[in-house]
């Protein structure tokens, strides 16, 4: 058995580096602190990918099956005897996997960002923050414990709203980085409160109790049930919904095209390839439960990926921010993989959905990064993100050309690209088990090709434009971590998945199901051709589409009015109708009664100050007053 | 002599310290030299406190010490310390000493200031280390006049108005607070030799309907002092007129005696009352938590947020107290704790900037973060432990309270936990909303762009606060055990059938 103790320098050294720049960046020159976080970022992903290599082909399958090593465990809190938070590291194949997708896209971002950031203020700000990011992700995929997670599933979502954020003086950044943070803030209420039934019936935070597949635990709580639901499904539900708040899947996903506010390297790394699909993620690391004791909440899950992989694909296709769409394009493919895994069974082949999940979240973690700093690597030399201002950048800026081109191809489901391979296994994962969600994931594929081809071809080809300075190739510090995640998104599809991460550890056998993949390219060429008709030299035929489309185009174009509903029910209703009141209530009611309780005091005792008045005269009369009416009163009674 | 006495003796000496002292400058570093020795001794007790446990010593409260004091009436000066009395005294001694440093640029009066600030310590310290009831009750009292003058002269806004409020309210919970310790005192024994001892009450089993009679005035007493809904009020005029290290004092550890007597008097000596009414208190706790924290999303005033937060917060203390399962009680001394210390860290960060721009209105201000960085990523931390973000105390506090209140099996308090854990959301927003107001965006005027960012004093006062709640929050088991270890006699009682 290797050792893996040294495992826990992983998250600690980019804690480390965010305390180092942010206590002394300021005093230091920018690129000094950018190398420096960079050179924290590029051991820790030796060490993740040593790590990786000693996991995956040294200790291997000692039975049949990789099995869960917890490498480091400290108790950090004690609630109660059996309930106790502890702080560790847990290596299984998803945690490992997810180790090198966070260590390779941040070491790449880290990189980027150098040129990309070269000059702005705050340089050394964002490399702090950078770091604090990758650590609180790395935390979050190590847990040992449901609770664990928990703490650096805040900790990211505060690390996402700092680098939201990033640009504080621009108002629209910073009511993005709030929507961001409150949005998934209120999910987190949901999944803390299923983390509180769970750990409540159940006795435990761990997941190697939770996982280990002994029903025993759960008794209890499948025999609860509240409102003819038993409380293991409510309780995974709301572990689901902090799932969808992170993952900004359907009704929570307002927050993340917002989110592109921040630096176009954040959106890469934070908002396309590691913190959104912590969702994805979680349901993962919790699916022995959802499957063996939850199956109803599971099928939510499901139905919930598939909705919003295609309700995100249609808006992307009316929008005309660069980054929108690829934010979009993000809810759509995190749909895919929510999707594979609410279709998923448990164990050898049927577990095929579970595998895609991974398999899908594996490669789209490498095109999505290089989608992302393709795009700001356009955005770095046209300076706007708007694709009706950009077009025939093939000429200017040559490697970023064809290091999207790779990106876009992986993405749209084309062989041998990265996306082709891990799609098809999803899509054979919905055919075993759910037909309409299989047709919709199939639809979507051919939208994805669609608005993809759109974005590429307009901002690639179609017409000649007059830029203001002539567009020019970024810097080498900028196309290299381009040139590397193409690499990547080329050579990540012939990672033999099925062999390493499967549901129940064990590798089973995969072939390629003509039946389906041969109809899925069949659409996404489709949905490539169609955009090429339309984008790829100037024409008015977009235009008048959209214009015979009517109210459907306007509202896909307004994002279904999501925002509105969103910003009616916190403005009007949470403001106006709740605090508004509530502030009211406190001054004029309850703190006017303590107020008139003063007052009828105060008046009182005027009042009787009158008595005092000094006047002897006053005092004579009410005396002799007195003590007529005491005469009269005795004479009275004595009658 | 008594360690504890110290924490009388220090501050005496202080004060003539201060009354001796000629020059302005003198009178400030006697002030700090006395609260840093007293925060010294803190630490010093602190050590001395786990050596005594790890020797193996059990008893209910150490150092205990008992000199009689008034005979007739059987009134003692009697002291001594657990885990809790102790962690409370360390925050204490933070607030204080950060209080200090946080005026150290008051002119007006300065002498007086200082040796009133000083005084209400006093009486702070006097109280946590209290066993007898009536010394408790006079270190109570020594600590609220001292507030009246403190607002009502060096205060601003509408000042004798809210000192005036504040001081009535408070001295209205005292009143009847005052008749719940009678009628503890009449009932303490069988035989005619009544006592003002804790610990010698709590041997006795008061019959159960005077039991329900004493503990309404009791536990509204310290409420009042706690911000128990709807005897909140004094709260957000009190803090608003308060100069900045009363408020800090006040908000940070004055509020902290409520709860801190909800359990050590009310709950402990009254178990079986508390059980009986508990659900009314819950009720009312519950509306505290929420309807704080709506009432300060609307406000702009800084202060006034500030306080109806401290209206949410608290509540949690007093509502965790009331859930009566150790995990639970647990959490909320951690939430004392660390409210004190965050609280105090936004107040004094409130005198700071409210010194520099002379306005507390939120929609007056904005983009601070560009000209006084310091101070504003000091306000951002500050926010993030008020929302409860892990690595600060916030979290730590409100998850212990929290997972303590679930492992109650019944509707009631599930419904009253779920309701009091959505108030997770609620805060996110008045804090980010503030955050995002005040030092976000485009800077509103001109002339705060020559704003001078902190000063060493400043930096100390709010460095040591942001190390106190950092550490809290990253290490916060020995802290939990601590005062888990202490409580244990507290919920052996609140658990027993009589």
């Amino acid at each position: 058995m290797t050792n893996y103790a040294y495992t826990i320098w992983i998250p600690l050294i980019p804690v480390f580096m965010f305390l180092f720049l942010g206590l002394f960046g300021m005093k230091m020159k920018g690129s000094l602190a950018g190398i420096l976080g960079t050179l924290g970022l590029l051991t820790i992903t030796v060490l993740s990918y040593f790590t990786a290599y000693l996991y995956f082909f040294k200790t291997g399958e000692p039975e049949g099956g990789f099995q869960a090593i917890t490498a480091f465990n400290t108790e950090w809190l004690a609630f109660t005897d059996t309930l106790r938070i502890h702080l560790g590291v847990l290596l299984d194949p998803i945690s490992v996997m997810m180790l090198v997708v966070i260590t390779t896209v941040s070491l790449m971002v880290h990189i980027y960002s150098i040129g990309y950031m070269k000059g702005e203020q705050g340089f050394q700000r964002f490399f702090a923050f950078l770091s604090l990011f990758t650590f609180s992700m790395l935390g979050l995929v190590v847990a040992t414990n449901i609770f664990q997670m928990y703490i650096f599933w805040e900790l990211v979502g505060v690390s996402s709203f700092l680098l939201i954020g990033f640009y504080y003086q621009k108002p629209s950044a910073v009511s993005a980085s709030k929507k961001a943070f409150i949005v998934t803030r209120f999910a987190d209420f949901g999944f803390l409160v299923g983390i509180l039934i769970v750990s409540y019936f159940t006795g435990t935070f761990d997941f190697d109790k939770l996982t280990s597949g002994d029903g025993n635990i759960f008794q209890s709580i499948s025999a609860a049930s509240f409102m003819g639901v038993s409380a293991i499904t409510w309780a995974l539900l709301l572990i689901f919904m902090g799932g969808a708040g992170k993952s900004a899947l359907f009704p929570f996903h307002i927050w993340l095209p917002d989110a592109m506010e921040g630096p176009t390297p954040v959106s890469a790394l934070i908002h396309a390839a590691t913190m959104v699909v912590a969702g994805v993620y979680l349901v993962a690391r919790m699916f022995v439960v959802f499957h063996f004791q939850a199956p109803g909440a599971l099928e939510v899950v499901g139905y919930v990926g598939a909705f919003t992989s295609l309700f995100a694909a249609v808006i992307a296709c009316t929008q005309f921010d660069i980054k929108r769409i690829l934010a979009f394009s993000t809810l759509s493919q995190i749909g895919y993989m929510i999707l594979a895994l609410g279709v998923s069974e448990y164990g050898d082949e049927a577990g095929v959905g579970y595998m895609a999940a991974m398999f899908h979240l594996f490669t789209h973690a490498m095109f999505k990064a290089l989608l992302f700093l393709g795009a700001g690597s356009i955005i770095h030399a046209v300076h706007n993100n708007d694709l009706r201002n950009m077009g025939n950048l093939r000429k200017y800026m040559p490697i970023t050309f064809i290091t999207f081109a790779i990106a876009w191809l992986a993405i749209c489901g084309i062989p041998p690209f990265a996306g082709f391979w891990s799609k098809d296994e999803i899509l054979v994962a919905a055919f075993e088990k759910n037909k309409l969600i299989f047709f919709s994931s199939v639809f979507v594929a051919g939208l994805t090709a669609f608005y993809m081809s759109r974005l590429f071809f307009s901002v690639f080809f179609g017409k000649k434009q007059h830029y203001h300075h002539e567009p020019h190739e970024s810097p080498l510090v900028m196309t290299f971590p381009l040139m590397f995640l193409a690499l990547a998104s080329i050579v990540a599809g012939f990672v033999p998945f099925h062999d390493l991460i499967t549901s129940d550890g064990k590798s089973f056998e995969t072939h390629l199901n003509y039946s389906i993949a041969i109809p899925s390219v069949a659409i996404a060429l489709i949905g490539m051709f169609i955009a090429f008709l339309l984008y790829y030299k100037e024409s008015k035929v977009p235009d008048k589409i959209s214009k015979s489309l009517g109210i459907f185009y306007t509202a896909t174009l307004n994002k279904f009015y999501f925002d509105e509903i969103y910003l009616f029910v916190t403005k009007k209703i949470l403001f106006n109708l709740v605090s508004q009141p509530v502030a009211w209530f406190d001054r004029h009611v309850i703190d006017g009664f303590m107020n008139s309780i003063a007052w009828a005091i105060q008046k009182t005792s005027f009042k009787m100050r009158d008595l005092q008045s000094g006047q002897v005269q006053q005092y004579a009369f009410v005396f002799v007053s007195g003590a007529i009416i005491l005469v009269l009163c005795f004479a009275y009674w004595l009658n | 002599m008594n360690i504890l006495s110290l924490f009388v003796l220090i501050p005496v000496l202080t004060i003539i310290g201060i009354i001796l002292s000629r020059s302005h400058n003198m009178v400030r570093w006697v002030a700090l030299a006395g609260m840093f020795a007293q925060l010294v001794t803190a630490v010093v007790l602190l050590f001395a406190y786990f050596a005594v446990r790890n020797a193996g010593n059990t008893d209910a409260m150490v150092f205990y010490q008992d000199v009689e004091w008034f005979k007739t009436l059987n009134i003692h000066y009697c002291i001594g310390v657990d885990g809790i009395s102790v962690a409370m005294i360390m925050l204490t001694g933070i607030v204080v000493i950060t209080g200090i440093l946080a005026s150290w640029e008051v002119t007006y009066l300065q002498k007086e200031f200082f040796i009133s600030l000083i005084l209400l310590a006093t009486g702070v310290f006097g109280f946590f280390i209290s066993i007898d009831l009536f010394t408790m009750f006079l270190f109570y009292e020594v600590a609220v006049i001292p507030m009246y003058l403190l607002i009502g002269i060096w205060g601003t806004g509408p000042k004798e108005y809210s000192a005036m409020k504040l001081t009535l309210m408070l001295m209205g919970g005292s009143a009847l607070l005052m008749v719940g310790l009678l009628g503890l005192y009449f009932n303490s024994s069988l035989d005619g030799h009544y006592t003002f001892n804790l610990l010698e009450i709590a041997k006795v089993h008061i019959p159960t309907n005077l039991q329900m009679f004493f503990f309404p005035f009791l536990f509204l007493g310290f409420g009042v002092l706690g911000a128990l809904f709807p005897f909140h009020t004094w709260s957000p005029d009190g803090h608003a007129s308060a100069p900045t290290a009363v408020s800090m004092l006040h908000a940070g550890v004055l509020m902290k005696l409520g709860g801190y007597g909800c359990f050590r008097v009310a709950m402990y000596l009254l178990p079986e009352a508390a059980h009986e009414l508990g659900w009314i208190f819950i009720i009312l706790t519950t509306i505290s938590v929420v309807y704080g924290a709506f009432g300060a999303i609307w406000q702009k005033d800084l202060k006034y947020i500030n306080a109806y937060s401290s209206v949410s917060h608290c509540g949690l203390v007093i509502w965790g107290l009331l859930m009566m399962n150790k995990t639970a009680m647990d959490g909320a001394i951690l939430q004392m704790i660390s409210h004190g210390l965050m609280t105090a860290l936004f107040f004094a960060l409130i005198g700071m900037i409210y010194g520099r721009t002379h306005t507390r209105m939120v929609d007056k201000m904005g983009g601070l973060m560009k000209v006084i960085p310091f101070l504003s990523v000091v306000y951002v931390i500050a926010g993030l432990a008020s929302l409860g973000l892990p690595g600060l105390s916030g979290f730590v506090a409100e998850m212990t309270v929290f997972v303590g209140a679930f492992q109650n099996p019944d509707l009631f308090h599930r419904v009253a936990t779920i309701i009091v854990v959505s108030s997770i959301v609620v805060t996110a927003v008045y804090i980010l909303r503030v955050v995002g107001m005040l030092l976000f965006g485009p800077i509103k005027n001109d002339e705060y762009l020559s704003l001078k960012d902190a000063k060493w004093f400043e930096k100390l006062s709010v460095g040591t606060l942001v190390v106190a709640v950092a550490g809290v929050g990253i290490a916060p088991l020995w802290l939990s055990n601590t005062i888990m270890d202490s409580l244990t006699p507290i919920v052996e009682r609140l658990s027993q059938v009589w």
